[in-house]
């Protein structure tokens, strides 16, 4: 399995979830969990995915969810999982 | 499994901090390509650098890209070129043709720095070693990406003071070589004591002869992310503060460790070290100044600056060997004055002298770097601030590096602009008193007694 995390971060609006998923169900990318709370009054989403069934690089995919945000008035990021769990976990 | 809180500390770190992967290094060892005949030389080093390094600057951009870390240099450091010249060089402009060649590679791969173009003469010059000196100030001159190097004294061979006089020469003459571009060409001229054979960093970058054919070096950085952290620690005791430092430095290193892993893997080449330096660029809120100031000075240079920047220095280490399995380079907290925003302001400000920057660099990683001086100030003078450098480097057993920039044309109360990483730093005044007597005597200082280890 090859993780990454999505983080959503902005405005809160109607559908963010809704949008990011559909990308997510549209390029073969499954949602392990979700989170989200609101921190620095903004609204913030975290979703822990893996990536192994898609057929798009990760460069294709930071790409398009960029543009995504974009359109939303978010900013969503995507990035490999390690660099969370070498900086927080021993 | 990782949480939101977790997720949310790391991309702050990166977007608001400044945190970043300084520089992946890929160092080529540059001994195979010794021959008798120059252009053949060339060639060789032309063609093992292009191959080794083709994907260097592709593979640290998709890392990047993937992890969402920025790295902001891919570099390459080499053999000395003393070394891999010395067979086919029989005057300076030989050697200035291996200069070319180097920023030419350079180009071609996209890496912009190459380090290494040095000499490793801590006990004595060989005819190549002089010759490969003497060929600096038009070497930095000519080229754009190369960083030149010369090791004059180690804490088990002593100074080499022969060296130390013919560098003060040499760095007044890059200066004026380079005179049309602020002397630039010092600010790729390092000088030694007991100088690393992996130091990812420029500009003293060099492959040491003592590490295999190549090897990935990383160094992170992150001056931003422990500044911030001390914020949230302000009035508590130094146990707390040092807890703080320790706990953010082995975070920065991890990420440095990650990324290294992937180069290497990648790559298909060897993993060397992580150099777990704190290196400040001249953007707000990446400064070492300011981390010092965060500690509890009103502005670097004050009484108090020494003792905490050897805690800076040591809590940086203890919680960066943690994160790493090999630690090494310079590994420390970087003083750089045209560099750090803070530090132009402390000199700006007069509380901090080039006596007060000689008295830091014992207790921290290199030593005086990028500093500018009046140009007319005498190439005896700089060679008396090399020799005092060197003295606390073999003294103390630790590195030391003088890195310094007589502007030409220029007087104290002047600022000199280098632009993007290597900043912009106010002329700094020097001692006048001569030391002349002192530099002319040639010949070597001895080895400290605590060196005899044997």
């Amino acid at each position: 399995m090859k993780k990454a995390i999505i983080t959503v971060v902005g405005k809160d609006t109607v559908g963010i979830i809704a949008r990011v998923c559909t990308y997510l169900a549209d390029n073969q990318i499954n949602i392990l969990d979700i989170s989200q709370t609101i921190l620095d009054g903004l609204f913030n989403m975290m979703m822990i995915t893996d990536i192994s069934g898609t057929g798009k690089t990760m460069g294709e995919i930071t790409e398009e969810l960029d543009r995504l945000g974009d359109e939303i008035g978010v900013v969503i990021r995507c990035q490999l999982e390690d660099i969370f769990t070498k900086m927080h976990r021993i | 499994m990782i949480n939101i809180f977790e997720v949310h500390e790391t991309n702050k770190m990166i977007e608001q901090e400044n945190l970043d992967v300084r520089t992946i290094t890929l160092g080529i060892s540059l001994l195979d390509c010794i021959d008798a005949d120059l252009d053949v030389v060339c060639e060789k080093v032309y063609t093992k650098i292009t191959t080794l390094a083709k994907d260097l600057v592709k593979t640290g951009e998709d890392i990047s890209l993937e992890y969402g870390i920025p790295i902001v240099n891919k570099r390459i450091s080499i053999t000395p070129a003393a070394l891999v010249g010395g067979a086919a060089c029989k005057s300076p402009e030989d050697f200035v043709q291996i200069a070319r060649t180097l920023d030419r590679a350079a180009k071609e791969v996209g890496v912009n720095f190459l380090g290494g173009y040095s000499a490793l003469v801590a006990k004595g010059m060989t005819k190549a070693d002089e010759l490969l000196i003497r060929s600096i100030p038009e070497a930095l001159s000519v080229t754009e990406r190369v960083c030149s190097s010369v090791n004059v004294g180690s804490t088990k061979t002593g100074i080499n003071m022969d060296a130390v006089r013919l560098m003060g020469d040499i760095v007044h003459e890059t200066a004026e070589r380079t005179a049309d571009q602020d002397s630039l060409g010092c600010a790729k001229l390092v000088v030694f004591c007991n100088a690393p054979d992996d130091n990812p960093f420029m500009a003293g970058a060099f492959h040491g002869v003592t590490e295999a054919d190549a090897v990935i070096n990383v160094g992170v950085s992150g001056p931003g992310v422990v500044k911030y952290a001390l914020e949230q620690v302000r009035g508590a005791d130094f146990e707390q503060l040092c807890e703080t430092i320790k706990k953010t430095a082995f975070k920065i290193t991890r990420v440095g460790q990650l990324v290294a892993q992937e180069a290497s893997r990648r790559l298909g080449i060897p993993f060397g070290i992580i150099d777990l330096s704190l290196a400040p660029t001249p953007a707000v809120g990446d400064s070492v100044a300011e981390i010092l100031q965060e500690i509890g000075l009103e502005s670097v240079g004050a009484p108090g600056t020494t003792a905490a920047l050897a805690l800076l220095n040591d809590q940086v280490k203890k919680g960066g060997v943690m994160a790493s399995s090999y630690v090494g380079g310079l590994s420390g907290a970087f003083i750089p004055v045209s560099e750090d925003q803070g530090m132009i302001q402390a000199v700006n400000a007069g509380s901090l002298t080039l006596e007060k920057l000689e008295a830091m660099t014992c207790v921290c990683s290199v030593g005086l770097d990028m500093i500018a001086i009046p140009g007319d100030t005498a190439s005896t003078t700089i060679a008396g601030i090399i020799a005092d450098e060197m003295a606390i480097g073999m003294v103390n057993q630790k590195t030391t590096a003088v890195r310094l920039i007589p502007v030409i044309g220029k007087d104290v109360g002047e600022v000199v602009e280098f632009g993007g990483l290597l900043g912009y730093a106010p002329i700094m005044p020097v001692n006048r008193f001569s030391c002349e007597g002192f530099v002319n005597r040639g010949g070597r200082i001895p080895a400290p007694i605590h060196s005899f280890k044997n």
